[in-house]
């Protein structure tokens, strides 16, 4: 099944929509605007029907996987059920209809809303303050690591390095390269920890912060993360919490609590605000006291029961995007936030470590595991028993879509080959772990009687695997309209 | 699932966490019923005034504009919403299509080469176009000519302290900018000159002098525009900008208290390797059939890690998404109509007042399309006496431009029917 680009099904002699008119003698553009700023070209967007959109876009959508029709085993993406709930609110027209340039008092429930947001993730996190700006969890690091080093530059203190481990995720290195940091690599362990000695060897004067998730991308947790804390402190560094993995802890412990000086949450992972295909996300950040002062303009301040805007904040970094972040993303998680409340939070990410435990367990033997459990909520299984047959990460990958599933994170994290990396979440079922299960070992099996079928598939989706090679050499980024003789 | 790993209590798979970090309860509220849940968020939506589409006179970067409901019929399937980021081509054609036929519309809008899947917002793609420049052409500061969004700016500086980079402001003496004005600013230390068309006034802007004039220094030209606009004025690619960058709200989202919106990033064919964030080329399978994928991904932090051009991960899909339906169902004709009804309205609009006592055009001179700069001598009472009547006046801007205390920007779209307009004049009148 293949559908045709809007391009391709326009129609020229299509008249558009029917629009509000004017109701008004018309002025023409060229009458009060001078013709050598206005369009020559009419640029070239498909002419439509309502039915021809709807029908475009309708099978556009069913050549999708989605959460909604099943299970997403995406390692460190945290691909939960969106509760529909949290759309309907978001979709209240006292939200939606809200221009960012009302009158504070005409706003006060938003404001509200904002406030509530941040006490709750503060609560969960254990940390002072909340910005809700960042647009997403690379906008938050970003923005988190500004506020570091704003915060060693107003001690006069010139620090360069930013220390992430080997395993991190990939926006880590890059949002600290993009505050002008040296990035320094740390080894982990044969047991798949931060490496206490190199981390030693690595801190220094110069080390502005070490960022971590934990539990960290091979979905364990870094148990030593006291004396880790202790030796970033000691040196005058601060501890950055890479939040994408917060799925595991909430209710359990804090991030706060274990000596994380910074960190940034993604409310579209752990917070059930959906995914969008790619976004929109929200990234919130949250510190302790002693960076507060940093924090991104405007902050939210509560006056006599008046919530108001701050921008009066003269050590602020700034703004990192315009007006107040993503608010229907907050107005989705704080829904979340309130339907589960302090116990449902707290079993969501006990029931998301089991879950992870469990299909560990199940695909023992079929896969390799390079690293002792207990996991938290995900787990990182290599492939690498089935190269032997010519058969690697992607094949299992392919294999998995073809049998309705989505594919598990793969080649992630760098540190072990044939990455395999799998997080369950609490919103599936046992049924449903137990049919992966079924898919893998189906898969495994083929690995070993009929490789080449494997590596033939998917063969049931409305495309083969894609030529990505051809793609990235001779990048065809657009359509043309066909040149006109 | 615990009696299969041998287990009584969740306890052994949470030893290794520290006891002394173990938390006994979060203090947070017992969960609610959904009843109970959507009940408070209906009484903090209640807690906030919102304003009729048709007396909303007020822009400044977020617009009223009419939504067809073919826009959140298409985003609220979940098909699309709750999918991920398509790394698994074969099993997310819809979205990679999608997002194709976005990329192919704003490179079409704005005329230029290529487009990228999106970024957070107008704000953020202005920084990272500046970024772009600082790169290409080893230059340390980027020069903003004219009334840009302020709030654009701000994020432009929050951007260039963390990138090292410096930003010069040049405002102009009448509205808009005159390139002469910029005068030893724009030397060959500029990477990139940046403008907003129309301007944050809602003003035109002599975007070709300004393209030439950056030029002339070695610099590149950002074009910071305004997409509805693109059916009437000229787009970047035809005056030779190199990056096109703006604000896609207005094609299909609503204003949502300013966000979620939709940044979006085009340029020219020579700066494509340079392009943050995703970008979906086409390909085909062994069979020959067309299909799409995500490409040119050694630009991204998950490949280049701290060698990336972009830290930018999850970016803003779904919001583009409903800027390719908007766009699929207004077609060249319906998008010119709208323009033309809001340039109408507004040009009307600015008349009538400028007709009523203590009302007078700001910059007269000066030639707008749907907004425009107003000076009241009411000043802050005028906005509180359109608001007991349920209207939302100009967005007085001297807030952030001291020399435009007094300065209100008023703002008319093919929502604000005659009588919406009769009402704010009468209004204004009093």
């Amino acid at each position: 099944m293949t559908e045709p680009l809007a391009f391709e099904k326009s129609r020229e002699s299509l008249p558009g929509p029917r629009l509000p008119a004017a109701g008004l003698p018309g002025v023409e553009p060229a009458q009060v605007i001078p013709r050598a700023r206005l369009r020559r070209s009419r640029p070239h967007l498909p002419r439509l029907s309502e039915p021809e959109v709807m029908r475009h876009f309708t099978r556009l959508a069913a050549m999708n996987y989605s959460i909604s029709k099943n299970f997403y085993p995406l390692g460190s993406c945290t691909m939960k059920y969106n509760p529909v709930t949290n759309e309907a609110a978001a979709s209240l027209p006292g939200f939606a209809y809200l221009h960012p340039y009302q009158p504070e008092e005409s706003v006060q429930g938003a404001l509200e809303l904002m406030w509530d947001l941040e006490r709750a993730l503060c609560e969960i996190v254990g940390v002072d303050r909340m910005c809700l700006q960042p647009a997403a969890g690379a906008h938050g690091e970003w923005t988190g690591l500004r506020m570091i080093q704003a915060f060693h530059e107003g001690r006069g203190e010139d620090r360069s390095e930013v220390i992430v481990p080997d395993s991190a995720h990939g926006t880590n290195p890059a949002s600290a390269a993009l505050c002008g940091f040296k990035v320094v690599e740390v080894r982990s362990d044969a047991g798949g920890r931060v490496s206490l000695p190199d981390l030693e060897s690595k801190l220094s004067p110069r080390t502005a912060a070490l960022m971590l998730t934990n539990p960290n991308t091979l979905g364990l947790f870094e148990k030593e993360i006291l004396e880790v804390a202790d030796l970033v402190h000691a040196v005058g560094a601060k501890l950055y919490y890479d939040g994408a993995n917060l799925n595991a802890l909430m209710g359990i412990c804090r991030p706060g609590d274990m000596g994380f000086d910074v960190i940034h949450l993604n409310l579209h992972k752990t917070f059930t605000t959906p995914h969008g295909g790619g976004g929109p996300g929200a990234g919130p950040v949250g510190v302790m006291k002693d960076l507060e002062q940093f924090l991104p303009r405007p902050t939210l301040e509560r006056e006599n029961g008046h919530f108001k805007l701050d921008f009066e904040r003269p050590l602020s970094i700034g703004r990192v995007r315009s007006f107040y972040g993503n608010f229907g993303m907050l107005v989705r998680a704080l829904t979340y936030i309130l339907a589960m409340g302090a116990d449902g939070l707290s079993q969501a990410s006990e029931d998301a470590v089991l879950s992870a435990n469990y299909l560990r367990a199940r695909l023992e033997g079929a896969l390799d595991f390079p690293h002792e459990g207990p996991c938290k909520h995900e787990f990182v299984a290599s492939a690498r028993n089935l190269t032997a047959q010519g058969i690697h990460a992607t094949d299992l990958a392919k294999g998995l879509l073809e049998r309705g599933f989505y594919a598990p994170t793969i080649y992630f994290p760098l540190i072990v080959p044939e990455a395999v990396m799998v997080e369950p979440t609490e919103t599936e079922s046992k049924a449903t772990l137990d049919a992966f299960t079924e898919a893998v070992l189906e898969i495994v099996q083929l690995a070993q009687t009929d490789p080449e079928r494997l590596r033939a598939e998917p063969t049931s989706l409305p495309v083969g695997r894609l030529d990505e090679v051809a793609a990235a050499r001779h990048p065809v980024l657009r359509w043309r309209p066909p040149a006109q003789d | 699932m615990l009696a299969e790993l041998g287990i009584e209590t969740l306890e052994p798979l949470l030893a290794d966490i520290p006891a002394r970090l173990r938390l006994r309860r979060l203090n947070l509220a017992d969960g609610l019923s959904e009843a109970e849940t959507m009940a408070r968020l209906r009484e903090l939506a209640g807690r906030n005034a919102v304003f009729e589409d048709r007396l909303t006179f007020r822009g400044g970067g977020v617009y009223r504009r009419f939504i067809p409901a073919a826009v959140p019929a298409v985003t609220s399937k979940s098909e699309f919403y709750t999918a991920y980021t398509p790394y698994q081509p074969e099993a997310s054609q819809g979205w990679l299509q999608a997002t194709f036929e976005f990329q192919t519309m704003i490179a079409e809008l704005t005329a230029m080469d290529v487009s990228n899947a999106s970024l957070y917002d107008g704000a953020t793609a202005v920084a990272e176009a500046a970024a772009m420049a600082v790169v290409q052409t080893g230059r340390d500061r980027v020069l903003v000519a004219g009334y840009l969004h302020p709030e654009y700016l701000e994020v432009l500086n929050t951007y260039a302290r963390g990138r090292k980079f410096h930003v010069l402001q040049k405002l102009p003496q009448s509205g808009v900018i005159d390139p002469g004005e910029l005068g030893e600013q724009l030397d060959r230390t500029v990477a990139a000159v940046i403008f907003q068309q129309p301007n944050f006034l809602g003003l035109i802007e002599d975007a070709q002098a300004l393209t030439d004039a950056a030029h002339q220094a070695g610099a590149l030209a950002v074009a910071c525009v305004d997409p509805i606009s693109l059916a009437l004025l000229q787009p970047p690619g035809e005056y030779g900008a190199d990056i096109a960058v703006g604000e896609g709200q207005q094609l299909g989202l609503t204003p949502s208290y300013g966000g979620p919106h939709l940044g979006f990033i085009a340029c020219r064919n020579e700066l494509v390797r340079r392009l943050p964030g995703r970008l979906v080329g086409e390909s085909k399978d062994a069979q020959g059939r067309r299909g799409f994928v995500l490409t040119l991904q050694a630009r991204e932090q998950h490949i280049r890690r701290d060698k990336a051009t972009s830290n930018i991960c999850t970016n803003h899909a779904l919001c583009a998404l409903a800027a390719t339906v908007y766009l699929s169902y207004m077609g060249p004709d319906g998008l010119r109509d709208i323009a033309q009804t809001s340039l109408t309205r507004s040009h009307h609009l600015e008349r009538r007042l400028a007709g009523l006592g203590g009302f007078r055009p700001a910059f007269p001179e000066a030639a707008f399309v749907n907004e425009f700069p107003v000076r009241v001598e009411a000043g802050d009472g005028l906005l509180s006496r359109l608001q007991e009547v349920g209207i939302l006046g100009g967005l007085p801007v001297g807030r952030w431009f001291p020399e435009l205390e007094g300065v209100l920007v008023f703002c008319c779209t093919e929502l604000n029917d005659p009588g919406a307009i009769e009402t704010l004049l009468e209004a204004c009148g009093k």
